[in-house]
């Protein structure tokens, strides 16, 4: 394995000429493996603190943990069941495609565990394994899943090809928590989720922290265009809850949406609050497939909204925050509607049910944009020729508006409603085609920049077509994620960092305050 | 050799139905705990049952996501159900309307099933990715299917057998009363391979039948900020806030 003393120099796959499938490559990433969580870190979230000095005790635990997973999840049981091999997924993963190790085709990932469950949980793999590729958990297989688990980003692209919809992000999730089960954690997510539960976000900025650099940034705004644009924490009976990820706070580009959606609040006249409790939207324990910490994290939101009484809940620019609050709030913590029972209800009957709960920044920046309430100067903008990447966890595991596809429609609606030029990236690499930034899913770590720099290779293709046919020079973005992938990988590529924002950054640029002349 | 048949039919029936329906009820008691459907997906039921039916009848995610694929599964599996649709003959006395109508449709259909297996089999040395993946079960699978098809085929156009004596045996097998089975190489091969394809269903990816119904990126609806989607375990975290 490369250590840090031996690290070999990353460098970017070439382009191809044509969309053409990389030859295998066996072993081609498989010395790429992030650093294992040491026992404080596994500890502080209740996981082992590491692999039992008996390979047996490990194994057992393993197994039956994966019993258990099968048991409570019918993704996991269906998609175990029902691959036929087809091979409709062998060529979708950015991963693969950037990398040529065939363990990094969607099925050949699945089957790294499929290939113990057919051994352990059905007839024909305890009879016959080698018919049916059954194999035995060892400690190989255990080192393989990790480092081919935190090889996947849970994009979901495989799944839209899959005939039968098998999602390998919910085998990937799967596979990291028996990995955690057994004390064989991550260090990169699992370190951020501890500082969740200590500081309160993923970046450890501690309260009074956040409370001075957010004034630091209206005194920033103030200078900048005049108004008094707040950026408040903690309000007590602010009708808005803004949940955005903790890099919104100060990493570049993000503040720079960050101060967008303080603009716009304060021209449409909403007040608003972050909050110190929950100031980060991000959720890692979706990546590593732990319902209790996906729970306890998500519970922080359901906490802060109580305590300060807001009627509705707003999301920030980020991906898989968005996929939380989407999709799995409602049912975590009772953010969102239609519940019957007390804890739901506790908290559903709090919010203003004429608003969708949670909603996306997006989808509030637009209805507002529709209903006249902000005006921009599009042409502030006008240095800019703009292209939109579509981040997966928004493209294929949520929606935005009301109809199915509302997710890919707003976003690029905002763009062009505050600027004047706006062009999209071939269509088999956008909406729920979309390719993964490279950096997702728990991914977005130095140790494993060799895997980021070849899963970004896809996106890096279709954003050179337009940069050489159209003079694209900023491509925009709604995920947190996506921005600090971006900015460090696209250098490789031969870009420039500063070519990757946020859509509210733009919003910022063109919108007009009230005060001007 | 008509006992033998007679009792083998009646074993692979009783562990293809006992052995499915005991997957399907795995299947359906197994909690889905977060709402998971690949979207863009269908806001209400109605869609969903729509997306269903276009994924089951016309494979929409394959076709999405590979044409050669699509263009192999589609001939094998449309041509696979109507030569289903032909042999219903042999099961009802008198033939119902529409099975007759299939008949000659059926005929050709037997040779679209046996070229989308060929090329699926082709796919499986000729393709690179698609022979990494590939398990020797998944080559066998192939050569069961094809084995059935070319003797079925064989028995329409090469060496025929005795059809009547045939469905007097198949009618007879569903009122328990054995009647003797044509003597002929063809046909014992044919039925022994479908027997063996019956009984290993429930136990193989074969299953991918009716797991895509079961599928949570495919059948949930995309509703989960207007509806509370809460499984038995996750509910009964809540008591203990």
């Amino acid at each position: 394995m490369a250590g840090p003393d031996s690290k070999p120099v990353i460098t970017a796959p070439a382009y191809r000429d044509y969309p053409t499938i990389p030859a295998l490559q066996p072993g081609a990433t498989e010395n790429v493996k992030s650093y294992v969580a040491n026992e404080k870190i596994q500890e502080a979230l209740g996981f082992p603190g590491k692999l039992a000095d008996n390979w047996q005790e490990t194994h057992d635990k393993a197994i039956s943990h994966f019993g258990t997973l099968l048991s409570k999840y019918r993704s996991l049981k269906v998609y175990m069941d029902s691959c036929v091999h087809c091979g409709a997924c062998t060529d979708k993963c950015h991963y693969f495609l950037g990398s040529g190790d065939p363990k990094n085709m969607p099925v050949a990932r699945q089957d790294l565990m499929r290939s113990v469950y057919r051994r352990y949980f059905t007839p024909a793999g305890k009879l016959f394994p080698s018919l049916v590729g059954a194999r035995d958990l060892t400690q190989e297989v255990l080192d393989e899943w990790y480092t081919y688990y935190y090889q996947c980003s849970e994009c979901r692209r495989c799944s839209v090809f899959c005939p039968y919809g098998i999602d390998t992000a919910e085998i990937t999730m799967a596979g990291r928590e028996i990995l955690d089960h057994v004390g064989y954690g991550q260090k990169y997510t699992n370190e951020i989720i501890g500082k969740v539960h200590r500081v309160g976000n993923n970046l450890g900025l501690p309260g009074p922290a956040l409370i001075d650099t957010l004034s630091g940034l209206e005194e920033d705004v103030k200078e900048e265009t005049g108004c008094d644009v707040r950026y408040p924490v903690d309000e007590q009976g602010a009708e808005v809850l803004l949940v955005t990820p903790s890099a919104d706070f100060f990493a570049e580009p993000h503040i720079e949406s960050t101060i967008g959606y303080g603009k716009v609040f304060h021209a449409a006249g909403i007040s608003w609050t972050f909050s110190s409790k929950a100031s980060e939207a991000g959720n890692f324990g979706m990546f590593i497939g732990n319902y209790d910490q996906l729970r306890k994290i998500a519970l922080r939101v359901r906490e802060a909204a109580l305590e300060l009484g807001v009627k509705r809940i707003v999301v920030g620019e980020c991906g898989h925050a968005w996929r939380v609050a989407y999709a799995f709030w409602n049912t975590l913590t009772g953010i969102g509607a239609g519940g019957k029972d007390p804890f739901a209800i506790e908290l559903q009957k709090q919010l203003d049910p004429r608003y969708k709960q949670p909603t996306h920044i997006c989808e509030l920046t637009w209805d507002l944009i529709q209903q006249g309430r902000l005006k921009f100067d599009k042409s502030a903008n006008d240095h800019r020729i703009i292209t939109f990447h579509d981040s997966c966890n928004v493209a294929r595991a949520s929606r935005m508006g009301d109809y199915p596809g509302g997710q890919f429609d707003i976003p690029r609606h905002i763009i062009r409603a505050v600027a004047n030029n706006f062009v999209d990236m071939a269509p088999e690499t956008i909406h729920e085609r979309t390719f993964c930034c490279g950096g997702g899913g728990g991914i977005l770590s130095d140790d494993l920049m060799d895997i980021r720099v070849k899963g970004a290779l896809p996106r890096m293709e279709a954003l050179q077509r337009v940069v050489d046919d159209h003079g694209v020079n900023f491509m925009a973005l709604i995920c947190a994620i996506c921005k600090a992938q971006f900015t460090k990988v696209v250098p490789y590529y031969g870009f420039k960092s500063s070519m990757i924002g946020g859509v509210h950054q733009l919003v910022s640029t063109a919108i007009q305050l009230g005060n001007e002349q | 050799m008509s006992l033998f048949f007679a009792i083998l039919f009646y074993v692979a029936t009783t562990v293809f139905v006992v052995g499915l329906a005991a997957k399907i009820a795995i299947f359906a008691r197994t909690p889905a705990p977060l709402s998971i459907p690949t979207t863009p997906a269908p806001t209400t039921t109605g869609g969903v049952v729509l997306r269903m039916f276009r994924e089951v009848a016309f494979f929409e995610s394959l076709f999405k996501g590979n044409l050669w694929i699509w263009m192999f599964a589609a001939a094998f599996h449309f041509g696979l159900a109507l030569v289903l649709v032909r042999h219903l003959r042999y099961f009802t006395e008198p033939v119902w309307s529409w099975v007759e109508f299939a008949q000659p449709f059926g005929i050709y259909a037997g040779f679209a099933m046996a070229a989308g297996l060929g090329g699926l089999w082709a796919r499986r040395f000729l393709v690179e990715r698609i022979r990494y993946i590939s398990t020797p079960s998944d080559h066998l699978m192939l050569a069961l299917l094809l084995l059935i098809a070319a003797t079925g085929l064989g028995m329409k156009f090469v060496v025929h057998t005795d059809i009547v004596a045939v469905k007097t045996f198949s009618l007879g097998l569903m009122r328990f009363d054995i009647q003797p089975l044509p003597e002929h190489p063809g046909l014992y091969i044919h039925l022994a391979c479908v027997a063996l394809l019956m009984i290993i269903f429930p136990f193989s990816k074969l299953l991918h039948a009716p797991g895509v119904f079961f599928s949570p990126s495919r059948n949930q609806t995309d509703n989960p900020r207007e509806a509370r989607h809460l499984s038995s375990w996750a509910a009964k975290l809540e008591g203990k806030n």
